[in-house]
């Protein structure tokens, strides 16, 4: 897919993000320049410390840069308040991480349920948008177990059930398939591709495992020292077998 | 995030770590039934004070005088030659009708040659009001009030008593003979203080034989050993000194009391009193001062005893810091998560202080429960111990409605305290830093 100018979901200038250790300083990113259009999947590649995750949270709006800025839908994340930043977590983005992050003692239910608290969804809303999204992923019968007593792909899967449940238009992917065996990693990524083709949905996915980046994204971006060396793979063309169902 | 949500989410957070929150509770609890108690105390101790106070008829009186009446308890003043008002049934009346006040009598007490078994007896009779039955001097009077207001009848001193017989019990129901000075207005006199005396005998019923002299210290100079009905002694027209001096008067107004007693509703009404009837020309004289020294000194002991049952809550308010503290580390990843997912750090806050309101709310009534319990028992114990004691029973304890709304607002004031440093460390937690931590 290509990304025009007009169509850009997500676009980040001369973003740098450095930390200060003791006496040494951290370049965690470094001058990056990203453009992402509307709808495309991208993946970010790069050894552990290359700063990916860095700029994901970055662009997540978890952390804000040292230098530069990053415009998502065309707001500036340097100008927003914390309350404001709050609300485009809440609306603009969704998230999931390679260690899944559901609340332990909550049930699927109330895990997906609970970002729509904070966006104060009225209730019969929230129980039928949380249906519609455990059934999404699959896990529709499964809304009273609790975290503990679901496979690791289980819980990734509900984990993208939450992300999608407050209707964000960019997905953010930490490591998705990281704690998760080939066959559930591959279910994994499969699920995110659906969910790229709902109109407007934008992904950036962070992870180091080179072959399935290139079967399931359009574009590759590689990062090394908190910098992207080039632009990695061209888009490529959506994988026919990764079609499917999403209910 | 809506209060509904917020409440929601703040009972799952506590539920999940049921056994620490519920001590934490229970530090609480104990905390404010440490308060309820010692203010109770308090407050108990007060109230039975102001009964006792109250009941023995001098904190809610004033002794109204005439400013120009030589004896009495304003001999500080000299006597105003003319000018001065004199104590009439007018101003009688004009107190009368002063809000808070409960009635007005004339201290009526005059010398008498008294007539038991056939042998005199100088005596001073005095009249009792009816309202004086409630008075504490009347508690464990042998025999009973008088019958009616005008009733032949009389209580009896016990030491006077005494005099008249050894055993003072074998008086009641005898019959004793007074003689005393009537004052007779003369159907033609040029004034109206024109009187003629005449010496009247009336035969009285000994009804009662009591220890302490109603109002003693208070009324008059001379110690009465003899009680009449009040409106029987004023239907007895006796001479009293005033009505020797209304003779020296030109323009006497007639029948003049040497003084006025007036009770009013509680001991707060007597300044009102007082002030209206200096403003009238008249000297008073109450326990005011008196009573306010009673209140300060209470107050001092409210104070004290409130600061002393606080401590117990200031402990538990650390517990809570302490609680929450701990929620807070164990719940790092959590409140990263959420944060993740939107929550802004306005809603993480006021997740904390949620969860501590909760505590407090729920620590506040247990607590206002556990120290009422803890009255009742005491309270009990108390009248066992009096009764024992062969003292009448009192209630040492008392938990005013007050005081169970301000425990339960105070606890939960100090609960949201006590959450103030962790729902703002809450808040204030990095959420990148707060999602890797394990």
């Amino acid at each position: 897919m290509g990304s025009s100018r007009d169509e850009l979901a997500i676009c980040a200038t001369q973003v740098c993000r450095h930390y200060v250790m003791g006496q040494a300083k951290v370049q965690a990113v470094d001058g990056i320049d990203l453009k992402i259009g509307r709808g495309e999947f991208v993946a970010l590649l790069g050894s552990s410390g290359s700063g990916k995750s860095t700029l994901l949270n970055l662009i997540a709006g978890l952390d804000r840069p040292t230098a530069g800025n990053i415009v998502v839908h065309g707001r500036d994340l340097a100008r927003l308040t914390s309350a404001e930043l709050a609300g485009y977590r809440r609306e603009t983005v969704g998230m999931v991480f390679q260690a899944f992050n559901l609340i332990g003692s909550m049930t699927l239910f109330e895990n997906v349920e609970l970002p729509m608290r904070f966006a104060e969804v009225e209730r019969p809303a929230r129980e039928q948008r949380v249906r519609e999204a455990l059934q999404r992923v699959g896990l529709a019968s499964r809304w009273q177990h609790r975290p503990a007593e679901l496979s690791g792909g289980e819980q990734q899967r509900a984990a993208l059930a939450r992300a999608l449940v407050n209707r964000p238009t960019v997905l953010l992917a930490d490591e998705p398939t990281g704690n998760l065996d080939s066959h559930n990693g591959e279910e994994i990524l499969r699920l995110i591709g659906e969910i790229n083709r709902l109109p407007g949905m934008t992904v950036l996915m962070v992870t180091h495992e080179r072959a399935l980046a290139e079967r399931f994204a359009q574009r590759i971006l590689v990062m090394a020292d908190g910098r992207l060396c080039g632009p990695g793979a061209p888009p490529q063309p959506f994988p026919a077998e990764a079609g499917g169902g999403l209910g | 995030m809506k209060a509904a949500d917020l409440f929601d989410l703040a009972r799952r957070n506590l539920r999940e770590s049921l056994l620490r929150n519920a001590l934490t509770t229970l530090g609480i609890a104990v905390g404010v039934a440490s308060l309820v108690a010692m203010l109770s105390l308090g407050i108990g101790l007060q109230k039975m004070a102001n009964r006792r106070l109250t009941r023995s008829g001098l904190f809610d009186t004033v002794l109204v005088s005439s400013r120009a009446e030589f004896r009495g308890f304003n001999r500080g003043l000299r006597p105003q030659a003319t000018g001065t008002r004199v104590l009439d049934e007018n101003i009688r009346q004009e107190i009368a009708r002063r809000p808070k006040v409960v009635e007005v009598f004339p201290d009526i007490r005059f010398p008498t040659e008294l007539e038991y078994g056939g042998k005199p007896n100088l005596a001073v009779i005095a009249g009792l009001p009816l309202s004086a039955a409630q008075n504490e001097a009347l508690e464990g009077m042998q025999g009973r009030f008088f019958s009616g207001p005008q009733a032949d009848e009389a209580i009896l001193l016990a030491d006077f008593a005494k005099e008249l017989n050894p055993q003072p019990a074998a008086l009641i129901g005898r019959d004793i003979t007074v003689n005393y000075p009537e004052r007779q207005v003369l159907a033609n006199a040029a004034t109206p203080a024109g009187f003629s005396v005449i010496r009247r005998q009336r035969a009285l019923r000994v009804v009662g034989i009591i220890e302490h002299e109603p109002y003693s210290g208070f009324r008059g100079i001379a110690h009465a050993g003899v009680f009449i009905p009040m409106p029987l002694a004023e239907s007895l027209n006796v001479l009293q000194p005033g009505d020797l001096r209304g003779l020296a008067t030109p323009d006497s107004p007639g029948r003049t009391y040497n003084s006025l007693v007036v009770r009013v509703a509680s001991p707060n009404d007597v300044e009102a009193v007082e002030t209206f009837v200096k403003q009238s020309g008249f000297g008073v004289f109450s326990l005011l001062d008196a009573t306010r020294n009673l209140r300060r000194f209470f107050a001092v002991i409210d104070l004290f005893l409130g600061i002393f049952g606080s401590l117990a809550l200031a402990v538990a308010s650390l517990g809570i810091m302490n609680t929450l503290v701990m929620a807070i580390l164990e719940r790092r990843r959590e409140i990263g998560i959420m944060k993740a997912l939107g929550a802004s750090d306005g809603d993480v806050k006021r997740l904390f202080f949620a969860e501590a309101a909760a505590m407090g709310i729920s620590g506040g009534m247990f607590g206002v429960l556990l120290g009422w319990l803890l009255g009742r028992v005491i309270n009990f114990g108390t009248r066992i111990y009096l009764q024992h004691q062969q003292l009448p029973s009192e209630d040492v304890w008392l938990v005013p409605w007050w005081l169970v709304a301000g425990a339960i607002a105070f606890a939960v004031a100090v609960t949201l305290v006590s959450g103030l440093y962790p729902a703002a460390r809450a808040a204030r937690l990095d959420p990148v830093q707060a999602l890797r931590y394990e």
